[in-house]
């Protein structure tokens, strides 16, 4: 009898679960799911504007697919888009590792903690456009780089910064950076203060060094942290948007070279090309889940 | 229990809440759906106006005028100058026992394009007095409208080529359709001239006379030995390769796109590119985009650009008269024809197919575009350039006319002259993307950042991109 009681509670207790899940499995359902199969299946039609002529719907099969690879741009994009979420994101990394250590570190100490942490945050509040407006200004051909730059007698003429393949990128992916290396420490920090104090005290016991900890202790342990900063700001990167938008004015310069995957999905909305749209938007879905399992599996065999 | 109560209270509330947030949503069918503002828009007058719709039907004519446009300036000629018009308010009119129903969306980020996509779209389904009636366009993306059956022909609506014949034929040549037929009407001219600034001409040239500094002028192998001269005293010849890029195109000999969709370049644009790179690697111009800040320098008398290339209201408007410091302030400018004629800008007047106030329609543009009388009386009062050649030339011999910008010059004959020799008819309905799209692509070029082929791959790129129909 007391045992049915325990049983009947436990399945009432559920019930309250569910109801408090479906919330989110609808707004799931409404904002994800559908959107998701409604692009899986826009991507099998000619469907788009020829000025204000309508073209389509119809029904092509793998068309739109077969176009989107035999231009072969979209390898170019994606390289685009990987390079310059790399070039951000490992110094954002390295940054972000080292500051999570020393504000983590009981023994340095160090004075104003909450001010440099909310400093660190700050750029992130910023919207990336309007940020990437700021650099468009500091970095146009008679900015305020130029100007001190020829002022201390580094440069003779004023150097076109968006204008060059390795500036355009490097300010892209330092933008990228400066944004989210807060974030990021913040994370890691979370993850280095749930490790046991005890271990540090052993290692220092053993007399173990500063780098040593680091390494041996810290590193090792914060991998789940690491790998969850690692998925997130990958998905983030591919869909790297914002800040080349606005920063290069749509173009992508110099000739394509800052252009990402979501950029030239935008383009498509021009002639409002909702085929070649879906079928982009279904191969990033693809790379996306295909990198993240490559991740997810690495740190899983590693454990 | 109490506590029971309450989960059961906290979990009916975000169950509710919920409901009712996806509620609203889910009206708005499509979040991809294109333009979603566009049903905002007609909807205002359509729930104002459907009793009438109901009474209407006998009627010949339908009593709702409805005008799809971008700002204020096409209301503001019609209330001042067509003869009955009263004003209601800020968005609606009175013409007889017609309400006119204006439709404004700017045009900012191809807004008013979209919103009048999308309603024209619906054109035929729509109820009568929801109908859009007239509509107006520029110059750039005229053909996208003109060449399809969604604008009405000026000859069926009663229009001769009589009324028109005093109208610049390149006015009438951007809103003719493939088959030769013409869509709309303009009240205004925008016929543009080579501005040079006068303190740089004597100078280099020795004279601000713009008779002898046309001579210097006169082609564009005149205009580049003149861009020579004036880099070896330290000037710039143009602020941008962009100032000259209007006038390569508004002369070319054929289309951007070719009868089978392929795009394809006219010599004088290959001519823009190849005149462009030679001033760049000489320092004689730079690559800065219209209108930027770079651009604009130029402006002012601390700068070393020579001239720039704009119509009527460049001139008055633009280039920051009044302006610490501005050359325009002081009158430093003159104005000259330059290599060759070329228009920016203007407003056309399209009648749109399934209206039902056709006579109207007629009257409007009859009245503010062809009747000389107006027109005079749209320049006295709007200092507007209108498109009437006889009553240009009048107000250009008339010598109490004069422009303070340009020192007391009188450029108005130089505006007529220069743009009677245009030739429009190489027109594609793709001309707004792809210009801009070689613009900006050529500019790497220009800057040396990358090589010619591989702009023009860029190029190629991004036309197909904004329009999927057109190969290379």
């Amino acid at each position: 009898m007391s045992k049915k009681t325990k049983n009947n509670n436990v399945v009432r207790y559920n019930r309250w679960g569910y109801i408090f899940l479906i919330p989110f499995v609808v707004t799931y359902c409404i904002f994800q799911l559908i959107p998701l199969f409604s692009t899986i299946y826009n991507s099998f039609f000619e469907n788009y504007r020829d000025g204000i002529i309508q073209v389509g719907p119809k029904y092509i099969g793998f068309a739109n697919y077969v176009k989107l690879f035999s231009q072969g741009d979209i390898w170019t994009y994606l390289g685009n888009t990987m390079i310059m979420w790399v070039m951000g994101f490992v110094p954002q990394i390295l940054l972000s590792l080292i500051l999570g250590a020393w504000f983590s570190n009981q023994r340095m100490r160090l004075k104003c903690e909450g001010f440099f942490k909310t400093v660190i945050y700050l750029p992130n509040l910023i919207m990336a456009s309007a940020f990437a407006m700021l650099f468009f200004t500091l970095f146009s051909d008679m900015g305020p780089i130029n100007d001190i730059l020829i002022h201390i007698g580094i440069l003779k003429e004023p150097y076109q910064f968006l204008f060059h393949v390795g500036s355009a990128r490097t300010i892209v992916a330092g933008m990228n950076c400066l944004m989210w290396f807060g974030n990021t420490t913040i994370l890691l920090m979370a993850g280095m203060m749930g490790i046991d104090p005890a271990l540090f005290e052993a290692a220092e016991v053993d007399g173990a060094t500063a780098t040593d900890v680091f390494f041996k202790i810290t590193l090792p342990l914060l991998r789940p942290i690491l790998l969850y900063v690692m998925i997130t700001s990958l998905i983030g990167g591919l869909q790297m948007f914002d800040v080349p938008q606005v920063l290069t004015n749509a173009t992508g310069d110099p000739a394509r070279s800052t252009l990402t995957m979501i950029m030239f999905l935008n383009k498509h909305l021009f002639s409002k090309n909702f085929g070649m749209g879906g079928a982009l938007s279904v191969f990033l879905f693809v790379v996306t889940g295909i990198l993240s399992l490559i991740v997810f599996k690495l740190s899983v065999k590693e454990n | 229990m109490k506590k029971k109560v309450l989960s059961a209270l906290l979990a009916t509330t975000m169950v509710a809440s919920m409901l009712v947030g996806c509620g609203s949503k889910a009206e708005e069918p499509a979040a991809e759906a294109p333009a979603a503002e566009a049903p905002a828009a007609e909807e205002t007058p359509a729930a104002e106006e459907a009793p009438a719709a109901e009474e209407a039907p006998a009627a010949e004519e339908g009593k709702v005028f409805n005008i799809y446009c971008w700002n204020e300036e096409f209301k503001s000629r019609v209330k001042d100058h067509y003869p009955g018009y009263e004003e209601v308010d800020g968005t609606t009119g009175k013409i007889g026992d017609v309400t006119v129903q204006w439709h404004i969306t700017p045009s900012d980020d191809n807004a008013y394009q979209n919103n009048l996509d999308e309603t024209l779209l619906k054109q035929e389904s729509a109820p009568a007095d929801e109908k859009i009636d007239m509509f107006l366009m520029e110059a750039d993306y005229a053909l996208k409208y003109v060449d399809t059956p969604y604008t009405m022909n000026v000859a069926d609506l009663g229009i001769t080529e009589a009324d028109l014949a005093n109208q610049f034929q390149y006015t009438k040549d951007v809103v003719t359709d493939s088959n030769g037929n013409l869509k709309g009407v303009s009240w205004q001219g925008c016929p543009g001239v080579l501005i040079y600034r006068r303190d740089i001409a004597k100078d280099v040239l020795g004279t601000d006379d713009p008779a002898e500094v046309n001579e210097a002028v006169k082609d564009w192998d005149a205009f580049s030995a003149t861009a020579a001269k004036m880099k070896e005293k330290g000037y710039l010849m143009t602020s941008s390769v962009n100032d000259t890029y209007r006038v390569y195109s508004n002369n070319v000999t054929s289309k951007w796109v070719s009868a089978d969709n392929k795009i394809q370049i006219d010599p004088n644009i290959l001519k823009w590119v190849e005149d462009s790179k030679k001033m760049v690697d000489a320092g004689q111009t730079a690559t800065h985009e219209l209108w930027s800040d770079d651009w604009s320098k130029g402006f002012f008398e601390d700068s070393n650009v020579f001239c720039y290339f704009g119509p009527a209201w460049f001139v008055d408007f633009c280039m920051s008269a009044g302006a610490d410091g501005a050359v325009a302030t002081n009158g430093g400018w003159g104005a000259v024809e330059g290599p060759q004629g070329f228009f920016w800008g203007g407003t056309w007047i399209c009648g749109a197919t399934g209206t039902d106030n056709a006579s109207l329609i007629k009257d409007i543009m009859l009245k503010l575009t062809c009747d000389k009388d107006i027109m005079i009386d749209i320049v006295k009062a709007d200092n507007d350039f209108v498109n009437n050649e006889p009553a240009m030339l009048e107000m250009a011999a008339d010598t109490s006319y004069s422009s303070a910008v340009l020192g007391g010059q009188n450029p108005l004959a130089m505006y007529v002259a220069g743009v009677s020799k245009i030739d429009l008819s190489n027109q594609s309905a793709y001309d707004q993307g792809i210009n801009e799209s070689f613009q900006e692509a050529m500019r790497g070029y220009f800057d040396g950042n990358y090589t010619y082929d591989e702009a023009l791959d860029a190029f190629y790129k991004a036309v197909v991109e904004k329009y999927p129909s057109l190969t290379y």
